[in-house]
């Protein structure tokens, strides 16, 4: 009998990352802003000497260690996934794509781990210079764990530095400098730990706001909004230019990302964008896919049918003739595995040959059907808007919040109080739409054209997978409602 | 094959095994965990004792991902053959670990759901099933797991996973060995011993820490029975060696036991080891006013561990070998990275002695005073 993989594994597989993932992103861009909206603050307490700072900094580091350590606990699985649950993936491409986990370890959560601790216990025992490194160092531990973690992301949408070997049968890494700052890595990760900045600061004002709203704190509260407010206006503005620069980098690596983003079918020249439904602006698709008015678009059924120039000269082919020549590439491995077997080199080089022709489609030799190609059109065209128009929101409401501080009228409106408090869910879901954008566009694929996900996972029942999932379900729900709680009596408690 | 490579992969193994032994050593932070209830008799008590592995359990949780990652990073084979197989081992082994670094933050908190008590008990889940489990999965090291790794199996477009393992417990099967067992309640009585070991230097607090150096005999007896009955059974029993030319792999008779002899600097960091855990152990028993065994209990535990973790890698011999197919069992050749990217590494590697300076600094500076009850209350972050 044939063996074959569960399809009904591969998607708890699927939705057991989705999870966790989700889970963890509720934290981790709430440790990367606080961490510089309390440094600034510690700061200001040192260069200053005034008190009230540092009280003000430490209600900010109480806040941070509870939504801390609930990041730290849901990160630990994401890591061990790729192994448990990935397990293809991990051998097929583990020679490039483990190197940026090490060193998020070595060089990152050390240096997180390390200094998180003398924050939090050395305000008597350290000098105030070296826990102000240490509140600073911990950001920057934190920060530095994002970049290579977003290395690791970005070559699995643009896989980059590496070459197949069929010797090992795996994908083997011939240039570091290439996966470790690949364009695409460095405007993801300015762009996700930027719009991180403004979860952060969008936190701050909002609980800030709570306080002005039941009258109290008003001190902490405005200085606080003040200190926010900036950081957060820094961070949306480099956020929506380097999401330009993102959407131009999906159009030129993963265009059926951007055709679905789009929900662009039929493409073209001149292409607009859809703002929602029928309100379009006048050839802004093409201008910001290819930076040209004129600039060709292709959509899905393009891009599944083939056909069309490609900006290197060559003709883009279909899906069907990539899977073609896909099922080519894996049938000449295993021709050249058994001619090396019986020691027949000319075999050998002749299947290594066909191999090399069709290598770029490798990934496509494990796709069953070319519908499977097409990611959620009506989830990703809805989670870009929604990120994008969040984005605009939150430009216009940290320079409101900025001027009105400036003007030393932010207490009096009252309306913004309750605007800023709600902003809070805002600024998550913006971050949470993001992802799902970057994620759910490159599906199938594990790694971009090369290896989708039935060919990534691991070997296991379904039921152990589902019984796995609702246990990460149960947990990090539970832990969540606890981390609420525990963030809410505090914020009532107030500063000490 | 070309010496650098050779040369980088033990090189790689070591770096590896130094990781897995400071894991252990870490672990004392669980076996103090599991300890919680049993030395700490009052609120107060418990409180001292939870701050100051609370303090410290950062340091683990890292160790444990950094191992993982540099175990991915450097022999990848072994990240997906092993957990993606043996999947509930580390599954369990996770799930403790994840309730464990909430537990800290949370138990003393207004409005943490689940009360003070849950958030200690999972600290004491945690206390035992990390140490049993990583003891019972570094055991399978020396006396295999039930896999099968086919890397034709990547040009079958049905089923292209190319690991997988032989039977439908993932893993919970490694407890069908009593060997496997055997090491997982040594390293559980070892790391209640460093956590004794660790509370007597970290706080001071007569009554608990009296309880301390009385409770270093219950945990030191159980872990010498074990630990010396898996040695023992180790060195005599076959191994799983590896032909470095063909790359078959063979039973050998003695084979552990071999590899101390053709390594005698292995049996010597090893002999140092057990001395440094016997003394740090033995004086912190008999001296009623010394406090620094666990320096010497836990360097003598990173030797110990490095040395058997390097025995079961070094000199021709298959780290984790598989009981369903010989041939598919890993060694170090055959399941690492690719020359370019251990290099690559090497020179990541190079930073490591300035990670570790930055911990001992930071770590000192916290521990420069003792834990008391008064500096708790002094303390603005308090468990």
């Amino acid at each position: 009998m044939l063996e074959t993989i569960d399809l009904s594994m591969i998607n708890w597989a699927r939705a057991q990352f989705a999870l966790t993932a989700i889970y963890h992103w509720l934290f981790v861009p709430l440790t990367l802003g606080l961490a510089v909206v309390m440094g600034i603050m510690e700061t200001l307490y040192v260069t200053s000497g005034n008190e009230f700072w540092k009280r003000t900094a430490k209600f900010w580091m109480k806040l941070f260690g509870i939504n801390f350590a609930i990041g730290v606990a849901t990160g630990l699985i994401l890591e061990f996934q790729f192994g448990t649950n990935w397990s293809n993936y991990s051998w097929f491409v583990g020679d490039i794509f483990g190197a940026p986990l090490a060193i998020e370890g070595i060089l990152a959560f050390f240096m997180e781990a390390t200094f998180v601790a003398v924050m939090f216990f050395g305000w008597n025992k350290v000098s105030k210079k070296f826990h102000l490194a240490s509140t600073w160092l911990t950001g920057l531990g934190a920060t530095i764990s994002a970049w290579w973690i977003l290395v690791a992301n970005s070559w699995m949408q643009y896989p980059v530095g590496m070459e197949f070997n069929p010797e090992t049968m795996r994908n083997e890494m011939v240039d570091f400098m290439a996966v470790a700052f690949s364009p695409v890595a460095v405007t993801k990760f300015l762009h996700t730990v930027l719009s991180s900045w403004i979860v952060g600061a969008a936190f701050v004002i909002g609980v800030s706001a709570w306080y002005l709203i039941r009258k109290r704190e008003k001190e902490f509260a405005l200085a606080s909004m003040r200190v926010a407010a900036s950081v957060g206006l820094f961070a949306a503005l480099v956020t929506a230019a380097t999401g330009d620069k993102s959407a131009y980098q999906v159009a030129q690596v993963q265009p059926m990302k951007l055709a679905v983003m789009e929900a662009l079918y039929e493409g073209g020249t001149h292409e607009p964008l859809t703002v929602v439904g029928t309100l379009k602006i006048p050839e802004m698709l093409s201008l910001l896919a290819t930076h040209d008015t004129e600039g060709y678009v292709p959509g899905i059924n393009n891009i599944l049918n083939g056909g069309y120039r490609l900006p290197d000269g060559t003709t883009a082919l279909s899906a069907d003739e990539k899977i073609k020549r896909g099922k080519e590439a894996i049938a000449a491995l295993a021709d050249f595995r058994k001619a090396k077997a019986s020691g027949d080199e000319t075999a050998a080089e002749t299947a290594l040959q066909t191999l090399d022709e069709n290598m770029p489609y490798f990934g496509y030799g494990y796709i069953k059907d070319t519908k499977a190609l097409v990611p959620h059109v009506g989830m990703m065209f809805w989670a870009f808007r929604v990120m994008v128009g969040l984005g605009m929101y939150f430009i216009a409401f940290f320079f409101l919040i900025l001027f009105l501080s400036w003007k030393k009228r932010l207490e009096r409106v009252n309306w913004l109080h309750h605007v800023a408090l709600w902003t809070i869910p805002l600024a998550y879901i913006a971050s949470h739409a993001g992802w799902l954008v970057a994620e759910v566009g490159r599906q199938p694929w594990t790694i971009q054209d090369m290896l989708p996900v039935n060919a990534a996972v691991s070997k296991l029942d379904a039921g152990s997978v589902q019984t796995t999932f609702f246990i990460f379900l149960v947990m990090f729900t539970v832990l969540l409602i606890a981390e609420i709680g525990i963030m809410v009596k505090t914020i009532r408690k107030g500063v000490e | 094959m070309d010496t650098t490579y050779i040369f980088l992969q033990h090189y790689w193994w070591f770096l590896v095994s130094l990781l897995g032994a400071l894991l252990v050593f870490l672990l004392f932070v669980q076996g103090g965990n599991s300890l919680l209830f049993r030395l700490g008799t009052t609120d107060e008590e418990r409180s001292l004792l939870v701050n100051s592995t609370g303090r410290k359990w950062e340091f683990t949780f890292t160790t444990l991902v950094t191992f993982g990652g540099a175990f991915f990073a450097s022999f990848p084979l072994f990240y997906s053959t092993s957990f993606g197989g043996a999947y509930w081992l580390w599954m369990i082994i996770l799930f403790s670990f994840v309730l464990q670094a909430v537990s800290y933050e949370f138990q003393s908190k207004l409005g943490n759901l689940l009360g003070k008590r849950t958030y200690q008990y999972f600290l004491v889940a945690n206390g035992v099933v990390g140490p049993v489990l990583l003891g019972a999965a570094v055991a399978t090291f020396f006396n295999g797991s039930n896999f099968i790794v086919s890397k034709s199996n990547l040009t079958d477009e049905m089923m292209p996973v190319i690991s997988q393992w032989a039977n439908g417990w993932h893993g919970l099967d490694a407890f069908g060995n009593p060997w496997n067992i055997l090491l997982g309640l040594a390293v559980f009585f070892l790391a209640r011993l460093l956590g004794n070991l660790y509370f007597i230097n970290n706080i001071r607090e007569e009554k608990l820490i009296f309880r301390c150096r009385r409770q270093l005999v219950t945990d030191a007896v159980p872990f010498l029975v074990f630990f010396l009955a898996f040695v023992v059974r180790t060195l005599l029993k076959d191994g799983f060696a590896v032909n470095p030319d063909t790359g078959l792999i063979v039973m050998e008779p003695f084979k552990y036991f071999n590899n101390l002899v053709d390594m005698p600097y292995l049996l010597v960091l090893f002999l140092i080891g057990v001395a440094g855990v016997l003394f740090g152990t033995g004086k912190s028993i008999f001296s009623k006013t010394y406090t620094r065994g666990i320096w010497f209990a836990g360097t003598g535990t990173v030797l110990v561990v490095l040395s058997l973790l390097l025995c079961v890698g070094y000199n021709n011999t298959a780290y984790y070998p598989s009981t369903a197919d010989l041939q598919s069992s890993l060694t170090i050749a055959n399941s690492c990275s690719s020359q370019f990217t251990l290099k690559t590494m090497a020179y990541v590697s190079i930073l490591v002695p300035f990670v570790l300076a930055y911990i001992v600094y930071a770590w000192r500076a916290i521990d420069r005073k003792p834990i008391t009850p008064e500096e708790l209350k002094q303390d603005g972050h308090k468990y």
